[in-house]
């Protein structure tokens, strides 16, 4: 099936905001001084797409239309990446991110996402549960008549848990066609690289004998997740797109290291950290 | 008045509101013949979705749909409902705060024969110990069938607490049951006995046996543990100078201990006695050797009215 593509300079620009994001995403990490800058960076560029690239239609003005297309993001940690894209979105002013974990956070701009906060639908912060509420959320669109999509980020240490795999039978057994799970596949995990907790590989493979429509792609190449976001939905299946992504991505000392996992940034690093990224 | 055990009454609610209110769903763990959801599915099947042996997968998919508008119904054995979801309950229903009704049936050690495995007798301990989560045991079929239409009018998440032993009947339909409220089914003196599920049974049973030696207690079925009515229990505390509580659930966290934690934070102290499983894992056998063997029977409330009363008298 053919997606969508994008003339270059619009390319671009959404790149342009991908870069914009992973700054003020690290900012405000480092204001924080704890958070998840790792895997908030590998999941910028998807973001980046699904919110500004055209792909998912929202109202920030009406956050609880219920014709809205739904996001989810099951990997809860990358929290301050979630919370740039639904400032820059529209959804609360990019000021209230100066809360991000502080106590008496206005908009419960918690550690983990909560849905307190205008835009966000389910809280997060256990792994392995986003894919089981997402699909949850789209039998709720099947049984009202409704056209929404949803969309759900999931990470790939997450997919080591077993719910994931629950989740993952279920929507192909109610033939969910309206939901997309995106599997941000950055390699690397808290502890460790992915792949030395538990092998996910062969992943694609693993989604299509449990019967998905499955893609992989270059997360960070913004055509190519363009394109694939925009590909019409299959006639009876759930779709899943493995997106191969880098863990720090834009940020050299931080890419493909573990140890950036859960770490806020210095005052040089973060410095160093932003003109790489300008 | 219908005998029958709670779960039928859920299991007739569920169709009823079927009927009712179109924003009831009803999700079961492959189950649905022994939770009863059955019926329900049958006569709304796009309304009804059986996730299969997957109960953290059911209780998220149930959070999904509350998310939508929908009044979820997440149902199956409460030793897999909670202990497999308990994780999926925290975040996605309470912490979330979505209208999430979650259906535990074949509780307490009353399950018999399937052996301990089967009978949760910590499930009262789990949901009362959680954030925004209400929970509810009713007292027979009627009571079950009035809980359950109550809960999907009440809006955000709840436990119902089931069981599959056949009850006798305690209540028409004349009967209203009100969240948070609990009812005196008998008005006797000195001694009063709150009770939950299919201890009031046995609590019955134990007063017709000490109606001989004159001694008559009154008797509370507290069919909401949570939000726990403590204006009530305070009253007839007081009033009656000795206290018993009476479930078939583990002795810490249950009915016991939230009827004791009324009692302590509103200064009284009298004589007061749990009957409920003594720490410990039961084993396989019929229900009612069980409850004689663990301390639930009838004999053993009767006991625990006679010690009370000498407590409170010596």
């Amino acid at each position: 099936m053919e997606g969508a593509t994008k003339a270059p300079e619009e390319i671009s620009k959404l790149v342009n905001i991908a870069r914009e994001i992973r700054r003020t995403s690290l900012r405000t990490i480092h204001r924080a001084g704890s958070g998840h800058p790792g895997g908030s960076l590998s999941a910028a560029d998807i973001l980046t797409d699904l919110f500004f690239g055209g792909v998912m239609k929202y109202d920030p003005q009406n956050p609880n239309d219920p014709d809205r297309d739904r996001f989810l993001l099951s990997k809860g940690h990358a929290s301050a990446l979630y919370f740039t894209i639904l400032a820059k979105a529209g959804f609360f002013p990019e000021k209230e991110l100066e809360s991000y974990r502080k106590i008496n956070s206005p908009l419960f701009l918690s550690g983990h996402a909560h849905p307190k906060t205008p835009g966000v639908e389910i809280a997060s912060g256990s792994l392995g549960q986003g894919l089981s509420v997402a699909h949850g959320i789209a039998l709720g669109a099947r049984l009202d008549n409704r056209n929404y999509k949803v969309f759900v980020v999931l990470g790939d240490g997450e997919l080591q848990e077993g719910q994931i795999w629950e989740a993952a039978m279920s929507a192909v057994k109610f033939k969910s066609t309206n939901l997309t799970a995106i599997v941000d596949f950055n390699k690397v995990c808290q502890d460790n690289l992915t792949k030395d907790l538990k092998d996910l590989e062969p992943l694609e493979d693993k989604w299509r004998a449990f019967g998905w429509d499955t893609y992989r792609i270059d997360g960070h190449n913004m055509q190519e997740i363009h394109h694939t976001l925009k590909i019409p939905p299959h006639a009876e299946k759930p779709r899943v797109i493995i997106a191969d992504t880098i863990k720090g991505k834009g940020v050299s000392f931080m890419e493909g290291q573990p140890g950036w996992h859960g770490v806020a940034p210095s005052d040089e690093e973060l410095a160093k950290a932003l003109k790489e990224l300008e | 008045m219908k005998d029958g055990a709670t779960r039928d009454g859920y299991g007739v609610a569920l169709v009823e509101l079927g009927a009712s209110n179109p924003d009831v769903v009803v999700l079961d763990s492959g189950v649905s013949d022994s939770s009863r959801t059955k019926p329900f599915g049958q006569k709304y099947p796009e309304r009804f979705f059986n996730m299969g042996i997957s109960e953290g997968d059911m209780v998220c998919t149930a959070a999904g749909l509350a998310t939508t508008g929908k009044i979820p119904f997440a149902t199956t054995f409460a030793c897999f409902l909670l202990g497999r979801s308990m994780d999926q309950i925290l975040v996605s229903v309470a912490y979330s705060n979505t209208n999430v009704k979650l259906a535990g049936t074949h509780t307490g050690i009353a399950v018999g024969e399937d052996g301990p495995s089967a009978q949760m007798i910590v499930d009262i301990a789990y949901t009362r110990a959680i954030p925004n989560m209400i929970v509810i045991q009713p007292g027979d079929w009627e009571e079950a069938r009035q809980a359950t239409h109550a809960l999907a009018n009440y809006k955000g998440p709840a436990y119902l607490r089931l069981g599959r032993a056949k009850l006798k009947a305690l209540y028409d339909k004349s009967h209203k049951f009100e969240i948070g409220k609990g009812h005196v089914l008998k008005k006797g003196r000195d001694v009063v006995i709150f009770a939950t599920g299919c201890l009031l049974q046995e609590s019955l049973k134990a007063m017709e046996d000490l109606q001989n030696e004159n001694i008559s207690p009154t008797l509370v079925n507290i069919s909401t543990i949570k939000p726990i009515d403590s204006a009530l229990i305070v009253k007839l505390a007081q009033e009656h100078g000795a206290v018993i509580t009476a479930e078939d659930h583990n002795k810490f966290g249950g009915l016991g201990d939230a009827v004791g934690d009324v009692l302590l934070e509103n200064n009284i102290h009298v004589p007061f006695k749990k009957i409920a499983v003594k720490d410990q894992f039961a084993e396989t056998g019929t229900a009612a050797q069980l409850f004689e063997k663990y301390g639930l029977s009838a004999n053993h409330v009767a006991k625990a009215v006679k010690e009370i009363l000498q407590q409170k008298n010596s």
